[in-house]
């Protein structure tokens, strides 16, 4: 029965995917209605308003677009206009150097809340105001006080990356299991013994959840962070092809900051894998 | 029109139009066009040019006597009387004569629109270049970021609304940094546009409720649209909603019906309608003709660290804006502005604004060469309407010392010496009368001026 399972879902996943794409294709097609203009008038208008072109481009429009993108996608035209492996390599780079900064900064605190009642009850006012606050609203703050925009957007994927790693680091080295602690105190095993020894594999899968959860929101967020401060970066890119409403390079960032946001949860789920160990 | 004059035309007309320098107003635009049409000098011939000219106009300095003479040996033998006695040779080369740049390797932030033309366009068509610098022209989100980015040094001077340095230096919207307008961008290139179900609602007076966008509350585009609104009778506070939006996202949001209209910068503008969402109520040229748009600016610490660096790189985008303000260069231009690098936008789109014969979204086609148009000069005077402007509405309390906070900031004075080294005539006055709607402005009357007005915040 399971074994079979995968084959239908693919079944049902293609035909999805064909049914999406027919009715898409459907939707966007050139209205018939359209007002007639001198030809004159004609040269200088778009094509939405000469032939009723819908202002949302078919499917193939996208697919030849993006045939075209990734054909070349490390060009370099000058500091406005890269390719799409460019931009993308930008926004991947930021985001690695601000969500390390986020682990480097959010595991060992994340330990020691943990570890101490004592510190977890007096962190914990901040933490719940800090958490909930929108990563973007730190921008102006960030760029009046950082005075660069490229270390701004680093900022901000640190800020919105810190507090899933740090509340589940926290929650996890809390709730390891007493008798294994007790075990290695009759023992009498060290306090930086045992944290490493004990508590930290028990507490892996909780920590690998929060980073997979962080690096989620650390993608999610570079896309706008681009987008306000511009420069480089694929937000920067959804908004350059924005800025000449062109939504089929709009439509083909989507897929693509879809496609990386993929790879790298999958990449931190295998990892979470490796540490996982059956109870 | 003064920066393009040749003194040594005998045929120019005495004061009279609206620069100043023609009979009347249809000479003026006569002489414009065919002013136009000469082929483009090269430095040395203009440098040469302006010596002359500035030794001819200080060896006869009135007009009428000047052209008696001009008329009765001819313009050659006036300039071999003149070398005569005067070593013309000399002096150009010590015009032309500036140091060398601090710093060459230099960012300019801009905006996506055309106002930025002269900003973008001497990367491509290498002004930068010609000045010894090497410029990366980088593109910028929004005029808040641009700001920001300036303040923060990560430009070196950057492409911002005709207001933003006058704002950025009395510390409105931000802590209050000194800054410096050595030349304006673009004149006229705006216009109002609405959404294409209001076609027959042409009328300002029957816009009552109804919803704008303006790209930047310190923006020409602000006080222009307010002053139209106020001249029928409609306050723009209360009467309808303003809102400040990016220039982009306006086609997207007239096309989504979330506001009525808006005055924005071109190719906004054009592009609605090119897009088939809306149509052009009017040119923002109707309202002030020769109005300013955006300007090039810098901070003033920037310019006190590199004094020659932000000299070459004013004398390159000066040297743009007149290469621009030649009509049979604006194809060129427009091709030149449109790859993704830099404006990214349609070239077609991009033509209409520059070449001014475009689509009014109505299905007509008008032709007006002058839709947008270039001027370096930063007219003090400008600054002194801006100011008024912003006093009106409630931007700046209390009383403002207008000449002072205009002399600080735009850099006429630099830029006329700028400009006369680089052999084009600037004006004699940084003050000029001008008028908006029909109304004369007086820039030796500030107060009187905002007082006249009915509508307006109470101060």
């Amino acid at each position: 029965m399971s074994a079979s399972l995968r084959p239908r879902a693919a079944i049902v996943s293609v035909l999805l995917f064909i049914v999406f794409i027919g009715v898409w294709h459907l939707a966007t097609r050139s209205s018939a209605s359209v007002a007639t203009m001198s030809p004159e008038y004609a040269k200088l208008m778009g094509a939405q308003a000469t032939e009723g072109k819908s202002a949302m481009p078919g499917p193939l429009d996208v697919g030849a677009k993006l045939w075209e993108h990734l054909r070349r996608p490390f060009y370099d035209n000058g500091p406005n206009d890269k390719g799409l492996g460019i931009q993308l390599g930008y926004s991947i780079a930021r985001v690695g150097l601000g969500y390390l900064l986020a682990v480097i900064i959010a595991i060992p605190l994340g330990f020691l809340v943990g570890m101490s009642p004592l510190i977890s009850r007096a962190l914990d006012p901040f933490i719940q105001i800090l958490k909930p606050i929108s990563p973007l609203a730190w921008m102006p703050l960030a760029l009046y006080t950082i005075k660069d925009s490229g270390l701004s957007a680093i900022f901000v994927i640190f800020i919105c990356s810190v507090w899933p790693m740090l509340i589940n680091t926290a929650f996890g080295v809390a709730s390891v299991r007493k008798e294994w602690i007790n075990v290695a105190r009759t023992l009498e095993v060290g306090t930086i013994r045992r944290a490493f020894t004990v508590i930290l594999p028990a507490a892996a899968p909780t920590i690998l959840t929060g980073m997979r959860i962080s690096i989620g929101i650390a993608w999610l967020v570079i896309v706008a962070a681009e987008m306000l401060v511009g420069g480089t970066g694929i937000g920067y890119f959804v908004w350059n092809e924005w800025n000449n409403l062109s939504i089929t390079n709009v439509i083909i960032a989507i897929f693509l900051i879809g496609l990386v946001g993929m790879l790298l949860d999958q990449i931190l789920a295998r990892f979470a894998h490796l540490v996982t160990f059956p109870e | 029109m003064a920066i393009f004059d040749d003194p040594f035309d005998a045929e120019r007309d005495l004061p009279g139009c609206v620069c100043g320098q023609h009979r009347s107003a249809s000479e003026h635009e006569q002489a414009a066009l065919a002013l136009r049409c000469e082929p483009a000098d090269s430095d040395e011939r203009r440098y040469e040019r302006v010596v002359a000219s500035a030794v001819m106009r200080a060896v006869f300095p009135h007009d009428a006597t000047r052209r008696a003479f001009l008329k009765s040996v001819g313009a050659s033998t006036a300039l071999a009387a003149l070398s005569q006695f005067f070593p013309l040779k000399t002096a150009t080369e010590l015009f032309a004569d500036t140091g060398a740049p601090e710093k060459k390797d230099l960012k300019v932030g801009f905006i996506p629109i055309t106002c930025a033309t002269p900003i973008i366009m001497a990367a491509p068509l290498g002004f930068y270049a010609k000045h010894e610098l090497n410029v990366e022209v980088v593109k910028t989100a929004g005029w808040a970021v641009i700001r920001d980015k300036t303040i923060n040094k990560e430009y070196d001077a950057s492409h911002m609304l005709a207001p933003m340095p006058i704002a950025i230096t009395l510390g409105l919207g931000a802590q209050p940094i000194p800054f410096a307008v050595p030349a304006i961008e673009n004149i006229n290139g705006q216009g109002i546009t609405l959404a294409l179900k209001h076609k027959d609602r042409r009328n300002p007076k029957d816009w009552k409720g109804m919803k704008f966008a303006i790209p930047f509350d310190y923006s020409m585009h602000n006080y222009l649209l307010r002053y139209y609104l106020a001249e029928h009778g409609l306050d723009p506070d209360t009467d309808v909603q303003l809102r400040a939006v990016p220039p982009p996202e306006m086609v997207a949001n007239l096309r989504a019906d979330n506001i009525d209209g808006f005055l924005a910068p071109d190719n906004v503008c054009q592009r609605a309608i090119y897009d088939g969402v809306g149509f052009l109520h009017t040119l923002s040229k109707e309202i002030w003709d020769g109005h300013p748009c955006c300007s090039f600016s810098a901070s003033r610490e920037f310019i006190a660290g590199a004094p020659n660096s932000f000299a070459a790189l004013t004398r390159a985008i000066v040297d743009a804006t007149a290469f621009a303000s030649k009509a049979e260069n604006r194809k060129q231009i427009a091709e030149a502005i449109a790859p993704a690098n830099y404006i990214n936008a349609p070239v077609t789109v991009l033509e209409q604004v520059l070449t001014g014969t475009y689509a009014d979204g109505l299905g007509g086609i008008k032709t007006d060469p002058k839709r947008v148009d270039f001027d370096p000069f930063p007219w003090q005077s400008f600054a002194v309407w801006m100011l008024t402007q912003m006093k009106r509405w409630g931007q700046i309390k209390g009383d403002i010392d207008y000449k002072t906070v205009a002399e600080q900031v735009y850099l006429a004075t630099d830029t006329n010496k700028l400009m006369a080294e680089m052999g084009l005539t600037p004006p004699a006055s940084a003050y000029k009368s001008f008028s908006v709607m029909g109304k004369t402005f007086d820039p030796d009357k500030p107060d009187d001026y905002l007082a006249s007005f009915k509508i307006r915040r109470a101060s």
